[in-house]
């Protein structure tokens, strides 16, 4: 106890509170790049997975299988997996990029099934309606359905990136310059670790409870029809 | 891609590796059956109680909810003994993870005592039961079939994300020991593809006994899939 | 000249089989009405015609040509030549009015942007609408997206245009103006078939009825000749009861 009141002077320094500053960065971008990423790929194998007729039953098979082998995996696992496998097709790949790639194949398996869950929502009858005048599936599938689910996509989207901000903690195990890897090089070097991982721990607070407010607020304003939303812009003369 | 794969280590080794799984499917019971409690507890505490012990309830759910797992065991592991307070691995490991869990636990259930309207209640009035009649087949069905589906998937997560934390403090589960295994022979990647493999199947055959129950015990269609 | 041929189509839901042999034929700017009981099939015919539903026995043909639809091609064409209003309207909640009705001729049929607006906006005046363009669906009426989906259609500018129950959710005075609408269009040689319980309107609009019933064509024939004269016990009971009203 003692130990730690004495460090605290010592342990904000101009320079450590630098360095997390740029660790905290480092894992909000590696969060960032692979959840736009891994989103981006995840509407890919929803669409994919949504190909109809028989000869597309290998490609279906294919994506239901993904997902449900990277939910069952842990992170951890696809981390070290991703590191070895990629260090024996190119042994100099940046950790930054073998930690995005990691985060990526992690977050399709979890948002696809948001994806799919927010365009089934959406009723049939509207594909229908876009069908008959000729549309394609591709063009009513972002252009009609998608728009539509957004409500329901976002919301639990923004709560699963929370989470991969959180998860990304276990990339530290490869030496990828985040906020753990930090915390604990800064506990190696005598700090005390409640100082140290209480430090940390709020920099993760700092990065995560702003946006999972954000996801709640979006919940409830997303959860309204838009005719009760503009109700009050539009009564106005 | 010059790499050769040679599974013949993993295959001797493979006894070491159920051990682990074992490991980790306890780990993963113990510390979701105490999250359970613990998520019970404040739940119902959120529910029903006064606005002075909902105030700290509130707190450590946020709290823990908005920071790694990891850091939070890192902080039992590697901060506690400066109070003098000194755990195993597996000790940090569990009650990091109960606490963990609790306070997601808390969010799921709390959704559950939520979900029970008035006018149910008010049903069973009507029928005439009496409070404990009301509670045992009214509430708890309605609360069980609401959050079974969530709970079911919350203990894959402990099971999977949550044990595999503590090969980094060294608790020798699954990963762990994929991890020990493999430095001795740099068999990196057939471990690791091997373990994959074997949370795959662990955990499907812990969601299949879940609907299961979920189907005997509660008529709730959880999905496997 | 036969515009639009329908024969002993059959189609099925599950094992529910809810059209069972139905033939008829439409000709170039004629008005076919199809009437029966709820349940009887009229939109599902409605719905083989544009290929939502799958026939599962006879053909459909346009103009001589009959329509294949397991081959993509020739459903697009069926559906280029057809517009359907659906019962539920079915209007895009994701676009305002303008959106609605512009999308499908800008984007499928790639007429220019300009052309296409102007044109909406007179459907729009055309279905009483002029002043509702930036609105989105869930801020209608239902009457108001019941002539905003037909606005819809008719700027697709189909040969055959589909109208399942147009009349159902509009006030007397907007069925006036539908009327006169549809009237318009069948002066303008516009094919259509429509589904109706107004046999009023019907009476007065329609060159051919069809009386369903179960999926099964029971009677048709001139207005007069069904109204005034049904020959079935079944279409006698179901007249005498919807006319009474
Ligand atoms: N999606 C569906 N799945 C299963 N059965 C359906 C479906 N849609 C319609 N049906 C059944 O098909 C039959 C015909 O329905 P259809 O909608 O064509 O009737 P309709 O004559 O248009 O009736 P209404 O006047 O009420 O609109 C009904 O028995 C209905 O229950
Ligand atoms: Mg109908």
């Amino acid at each position: 106890m003692d130990r730690l009141i004495e460090q605290i002077p010592r342990f904000f320094t101009a320079s450590n509170v630098m360095m997390l500053a740029e660790a905290a960065y480092m894992t909000l971008a590696i969060t960032v790049v692979g959840c736009l990423i891994g989103f981006g790929l995840a509407l890919v194998l929803v669409y994919l997975r949504q190909t109809p007729g028989l000869w597309a039953l290998p490609l279906r098979l294919v994506c239901v299988t993904y997902v449900e082998f990277f939910r069952r995996i842990p992170f951890l696992v696809i981390v070290y997996l991703v590191l070895f496998f990629i260090q024996a097709l190119t042994p100099n790949a940046s950790l930054f990029s073998i930690a995005v790639i990691a985060i990526c194949l992690y977050a399709i398996a979890y948002t696809a099934d948001i994806i799919r869950g927010g365009l089934e929502s959406v009723p049939q009858t509207q594909v229908e309606a876009a069908r008959a005048m000729n549309l394609s599936r591709f063009q009513t599938t972002f252009m009609i359905v998608l728009p539509q689910a957004w409500p329901v996509i976002v919301p639990p989207s923004i709560a699963f990136a929370v989470s991969f901000i959180k998860d990304t903690a276990l990339v530290s195990q490869i030496g990828v310059f985040e906020l753990t890897f930090r915390g604990k090089e800064l506990n190696n070097q005598g700090y005390s670790g409640v100082l140290v991982f209480g430090t940390i721990a709020l920099c993760y607070f700092i990065l995560s409870f702003p946006l999972t407010l954000l996801g709640q607020h979006l919940e409830k304003r997303l959860a309204t029809p838009r005719g009760q939303r503009h109700s009050r812009k539009l009564r106005r003369p | 891609m010059n790499y050769t794969f040679q599974y013949g280590v993993v295959w001797k080794n493979l006894g070491e590796l159920f051990d682990g799984a074992i490991l980790t499917f306890q780990l993963g019971a113990v510390s979701f059956a105490g999250g359970a409690l613990i998520g019970l507890f404040c739940a119902a505490l959120i529910a029903y109680g006064p606005f002075i012990l909902r105030l700290p309830v509130h707190v450590y759910v946020v709290a823990v909810t908005n920071t790694p797992a990891l850091i939070q065991i890192y902080f039992l592991y590697y901060g506690l003994p400066e109070f003098g307070i000194r755990w195993s691995s597996e000790a940090c490991l569990l009650i990091g993870l109960i606490l963990n869990a609790g306070a997601y636990l808390t969010l799921i259930m709390r959704a559950g005592f939520l979900s029970v309207r008035r006018t149910e209640l008010e049903a069973g009035q009507v029928l005439g039961l009496s409070i404990v009649q009301q509670v045992r087949y009214i509430v708890v069905p309605h609360i069980a079939k609401s959050i079974y589906p969530a709970m079911a998937n919350f203990f894959i997560v402990i099971l999977v994300m949550g044990t595999s934390i503590g090969s980094l403090i060294g608790v020798d589960e699954l990963t762990g020991q994929a991890i020990n295994l493999s430095s001795v022979n740099y068999r990196w990647l057939e471990y690791f593809t091997v373990v994959a493999l074997m949370y795959v199947v662990l955990t499907f055959i812990a969601s299949v006994g879940l609907a299961l129950l979920g189907r005997w015990a509660f008529r709730v269609k959880a999905r496997i899939f | 000249m036969l515009h639009l041929g329908v024969n002993d189509i059959r189609a099925s839901y599950g094992a529910l089989e809810v059209l069972r042999g139905i033939s008829m034929s439409v000709k170039k700017g004629e008005i076919s009405a199809l009437v029966g009981p709820s349940g009887s099939g009229k939109s599902t015919v409605l719905r083989a015609l544009v290929g939502l539903t799958p026939i599962t026995g006879g053909n459909i043909e346009i103009a001589g040509q009959t329509i294949d639809y397991r081959s993509a091609r020739s459903v697009r064409a069926a559906r280029d030549t057809m517009a359907i209003v659906f019962q539920q309207y079915n209007l895009f909640q994701n676009m305002t009015v303008m959106g609605n009705v512009t999308f499908a001729p800008i984007k499928i049929k790639r007429r220019p942007v300009a052309e296409v607006e102007a044109q909406a906006k007179k459907l729009l005046d055309l279905v009483g609408l002029g002043d509702k363009h930036g609105a989105y669906p869930d801020q209608l009426s239902g009457g108001q997206q019941q002539r905003v989906a037909i606005a819809r259609a008719l700027a697709l500018e189909p040969k055959i245009l589909l109208l399942d129950e147009v009349t159902s959710a509009l006030d007397p005075e907007l069925v006036t103006e539908v009327l006169d609408t549809i009237r318009r269009l069948a002066g303008e040689g516009m094919t259509m078939i429509l589904v109706s319980h107004e046999m009023a309107f019907v009476r007065e609009v329609a060159n051919q009825v069809v009386f369903m019933d179960r999926g099964e064509i029971i009677e048709s024939g001139t207005p007069r000749e069904i109204f005034d004269n049904p020959k079935t016990d079944r279409a006698q009971d179901f007249f005498s009861k919807i006319l009474r009203h």
